[in-house]
């Protein structure tokens, strides 16, 4: 579990870097620093690392990426076409890391607070202070302690007590790589106060030839009874890479789910944790990767049972064409005093193509007896029988597929709630099948 | 909960049966390892030139090696300078047959309840006895030449069939391999070896039993079976140590090498000294086994029953080369107290149509960890491959663990891969269920373990799940926490 230290120049060079930017007035600037001596201490994963087995980040960062090159600021004209059409929602578009404030719209600011977090740091500095940086792990993630060292900006979101928020906060991020190689480090504070709700959608998208690499953190506190909906729509063209972490604490009696659908990309590296640290509390993880080319999707997450009486259901499925590769890495701990928990996680993978690949590793760990715990992993290409049976009622072989394949997907898109986002997604993932696959 | 807690306590406080030392002469090398010891047990052993060469390259190999740490268990760092690499009981003169033998070996296996003498012998089982560093006997020799079946020590074959071994021997586990088997390879002092001609089933099980005995001992044995094409061998594993404060080692390497349409049979019942109560003492059991599905149409099938050994680390896998080749693991671990296991297999998909099958239940109670840890994985070239994986863990009482770290990497898409892992503790409904039906809660227990370890234990040759099923009960029966 531990990741393995390198001693290669990219970690020492991305260091000094790192304390070269810091702005010593900053209000951050010792969680900054405390976050670069953790960076140098953790090193970037290496090349067999564990938790990085399949997903070479490192070596990517040394060879398609120049560390000390600037980002270009990005001109993205044509915000329209990323965002989701009809949708009431408050947007916030951040360009290469930047927030963006004439794309943006933030209607309702009197019931609860919702800025770009720089702007929270200078007007909520106690509030920011207090969550920030306390929950994502710089000891454990080279990349969460770079993010904490260097975030430019992103979304703080804080919902006062007993305040059910109806319109759901969308992010934008569009990265812009055609003046050039992009990398960004955007950061998001979600603050739930008790009793109340809230639905968050991030949404990436790219355009530009040279490559970007992102490398995003959230963190999210869900006090007791509250709920929190957290959406992440991944699409980005071309050379794009991201490595994101989400770290949700949960109290008594909260609700999460969490959807991640990966479409598009390169490389993308999800790590989502969810811990438990209340008891009658209730999590829904949903993951969709459909994936093309030579994309590679890797999603770690972990579930961290540390109280009794908790449910937490898990749910990722994915479909592999071409060269791609689905990595995945389920974890559940149940902690000594957690008992009569209840977890569940599935994994189920289509393979398309002879040369695509999955790699899964569900793993269970778990140190309370009266529990019930399961863990179930598939792969498997499409049921020939079920597919001849189609094609035997004048339905083509790519319709009958992409009609097989969208029943498969099915099972993750029906629990989304928001019906204009499940719209979206729907028309987004028939497209898909029908053009693709 | 108290009452329960009762029969707990109870139940998994009985004693370890075969604590008991046999006084014998042994005749040993000095403490330590370096390669003068090595020249030593390859001259004890009267060995050829090539292999003490073997060895020696395994040595300078495993020098450079680092212990892995990768595995789920904790133990104090190894001295392996401080371990007796050589160990055997002093006899007159080389035993030519039984009456050689010295009667108080005899009487240590016959204790052990495994006899020696043919005659006496009720079930048709071939066993080669093993104490500490040297095999003692070997009982069915002549019934198995007469169907040309070789089944001797590894260091009479090492003199009587050279070609064999020099063939064999690494080939399935090559000496760098890990850690343990690059150490075995330097070290390993006996075993059992054994070789079924084409066409051939073996008409009996053949057997190995291990004892460590002397103190301060390493065991380091090696053992290989080739089962040449359209032979079948059943082939049967067992082994107990005396209770002693301190821990010993224990590195062996199994190798099994499948030919076409051969089918081997490897079943295990591990009864290593588990340490007492406190966790202190017993026995550290790290052994590297695999079998090689070399020809189409080969089964290797490894059937285990862990109990024993302060720390397991052992993972009977299977390389499925061949065509339609199948691999089949069944295991049942059980821990208890301080116990730590890490175990599980690897299934190595490359031929095509291959299959194989992993059924894994763990049993943890008292403060042992105990883990599963597994990798499927089907080559490019495995059209058509299929795995069906299940690992379920049990867990009794609030202060052990069970883990599981299942690795499935696929790269055909026309492979078909199940995997399903549960955890939990015997359900109170079932308990109560058993009790509304007059059956006592120790009893309900019982039945409710035994049904949980049947689908691993029905795999078994009939003597040794006698012997299984009544080493559950000794560890577990009554462990409602």
């Amino acid at each position: 579990m531990s990741v393995t230290v390198t001693d290669n120049n990219t970690t020492s060079e991305l260091a000094a870097l790192l304390d070269k930017q810091r702005v010593a007035t900053a209000s951050d600037a010792a969680l900054r620093k405390d976050a670069t001596d953790a960076f140098r201490a953790v090193g970037l994963p290496a090349a067999k690392a564990e938790e990085y087995r399949f997903t070479p980040v490192t070596r990517i960062l040394e060879k398609q990426f120049t560390l000390s090159q600037p980002t270009p600021a990005g001109q993205v004209s044509r915000v329209k076409d990323f965002t989701i059409a009809g949708l009431e929602a408050d947007t916030l578009v951040f360009i290469n890391g930047v927030f963006s404030p004439a794309d943006s719209s933030i209607q309702d600011t009197t019931a609860l607070t919702i800025l770009p977090l720089q702007e929270a740091l200078a007007t909520h500095t106690a509030l920011v202070l207090k969550h920030l940086g306390q929950y994502a792990d710089t000891a454990a993630d080279a990349f969460t302690a770079w993010n904490t060292a260097a975030w430019t900006n992103g979304l703080f979101v804080h919902v006062p007590d007993n305040k059910v928020v109806e319109r759901p906060i969308i992010l934008y991020h569009l990265h812009d790589a055609s003046e050039g190689q992009v990398i960004t480090a955007t950061r998001n504070l979600i603050v739930v106060g008790k009793n109340a709700e809230v639905t968050i959608l991030e949404k990436y998208d790219s355009t530009g030839a040279s490559p970007s690499f992102s490398n995003q953190v959230t963190e999210a506190v869900v006090a007791e009874n509250a709920g929190l909906n957290l959406y992440s729509i991944q699409h980005d063209a071309g050379q794009r890479y991201q490595v994101g972490t989400i770290r949700i604490q949960q109290a008594n009696y909260s609700r999460v789910n969490t959807f991640t659908f990966t479409l598009n990309g390169k490389l993308v590296r999800n790590n989502l944790q969810l811990v438990l640290d209340g008891e009658g509390i209730e999590s829904h993880m949903y993951g969709l990767y459909l994936l093309t080319g030579d994309t590679l999707a890797d999603n770690h997450t972990v579930v961290d049972h540390r109280k009794p009486n908790s449910f937490s259901n898990e749910l990722y499925k994915g479909v592999m064409d071409g060269t791609s590769r689905g990595v995945f890495n389920g974890k559940i701990y149940v902690r000594p005093q957690a008992q009569k928990t209840n977890a569940f996680q599935a994994n189920r993978n289509i393979l398309l193509s002879p040369t695509a690949i999955v790699n899964t590793k569900p793993q269970l760990e778990i140190w309370a007896d009266d529990v019930k715990c399961s863990h179930g992993c598939t792969s498997g290409q499409l049921d020939e029988e079920a597919v001849f049976y189609l094609r035997s009622r004048g339905i083509d072989k790519l319709s009958a597929q992409a009609m097989m394949l969208y029943a498969f997907t099915g099972e993750v898109l029906t629990n989304v709630k928001n019906p204009v986002v499940k719209e979206y997604l729907d028309n987004l993932i028939s497209q898909r099948l029908h053009k693709n696959f | 909960m108290s009452k329960d807690n009762q029969v707990l306590e109870e139940l998994t406080s009985k004693e370890y049966e075969h604590g008991w030392t046999t006084d014998i002469e042994t005749d040993s090398a000095p403490k330590g390892l370096n390669e003068d010891i090595i020249r030593f047990i390859s001259a004890k052993k009267n060995e050829p030139a090539w292999l003490l060469e073997w060895r020696m390259k395994a040595y300078q190999q495993w020098t450079k090696m680092k212990e892995p740490t990768w595995a789920n268990v904790k133990f104090p760092e190894i001295n392996y300078q401080d371990v007796i690499y050589y160990s055997a009981p002093k006899q007159k003169v080389t035993p030519k047959n039984l009456e050689d033998v010295d009667p108080e070996l005899i009487k240590t296996f016959e204790k052990l309840g495994i006899s020696l003498t043919e005659q006496k012998r009720l079930t048709g089982i071939a066993v080669d006895a093993v104490i500490d560093s040297v095999s003692v006997a070997t009982t069915f020799k002549e019934t198995l030449g007469e169907l040309g079946i070789i089944f001797c020590s590894f260091s009479e074959a090492v003199q009587k069939h050279p070609d064999l071994v020099k063939k064999y021997m690494g080939s399935v586990v090559p000496v760098n391999d890990n850690y343990f088997s690059a150490l075995n390879s330097a070290v390993f002092t006996d075993g059992s070896f054994c070789y079924i001609p084409k066409g051939v089933r073996c008409p009996m099980e053949l057997s190995t039993y291990f004892r460590i005995n002397a103190a301060n001992t390493g065991q380091f044995e090696r053992t290989l079976i080739v089962a040449d094409e359209g032979s079948y061998v059943s082939y049967l594993e067992g082994c107990t140590a005396p209770q002693r404060d301190e821990n010993q080692l224990h590195a062996a390497v199994v190798e099994i090498y499948a030919m076409k349409d051969a089918t081997v049979k490897y079943s295990t019942v591990q009864n290593w000294y588990p340490g007492n109560k406190e966790g202190k003492g017993g026995i550290y059991n790290f052994v590297t086994k695999r079998g090689l599905c070399y020809g189409d149409s080969s089964k290797i099938s490894w059937t285990q029953v862990e109990t024993g050994s302060a720390i397991t680390w052992k993972y009977p896998s299977c390389i499925l080369r061949g065509d339609n080749s199948m691999g089949e693991f069944y295991s049942v671990a059980v821990t208890n107290n301080y116990q730590q296991a890490d175990t599980g297999t690897k299934m190595i998909h490359i031929g095509k149509n291959t299959k194989s099958r992993i059924v894994s239940k763990g049993i943890s109670a008292g403060h042992s960890q105990n883990s599963y840890r597994g990798q499927v994985h089907i080559m490019k070239r495995a059209e058509g491959a299929r795995n069906f994986s299940q690992c379920d863990s049990l867990l009794m009482g609030d202060q052990c663990g069970a883990h599981t770290f299942p690795y499935i990497d696929v790269e055909n898409n026309t492979a078909r891969i199940e995997h399903e892992a549960t955890t939990s503790k015997i359900g109170e409904d079932q308990i109560f269920y058993c009790l509304q039906r007059g059956i006592d809660e120790e009893s309900a227990v019982a039945l409710i373990v035994n049904g949980y370890a049947k689908e691993v234990l029905n795999q078994l040759p009939m003597e040794f799940a006698v012997e299984a099923q009544k080493l559950l009960a000794l560890t577990l029966e009554g462990s409602v926490g």
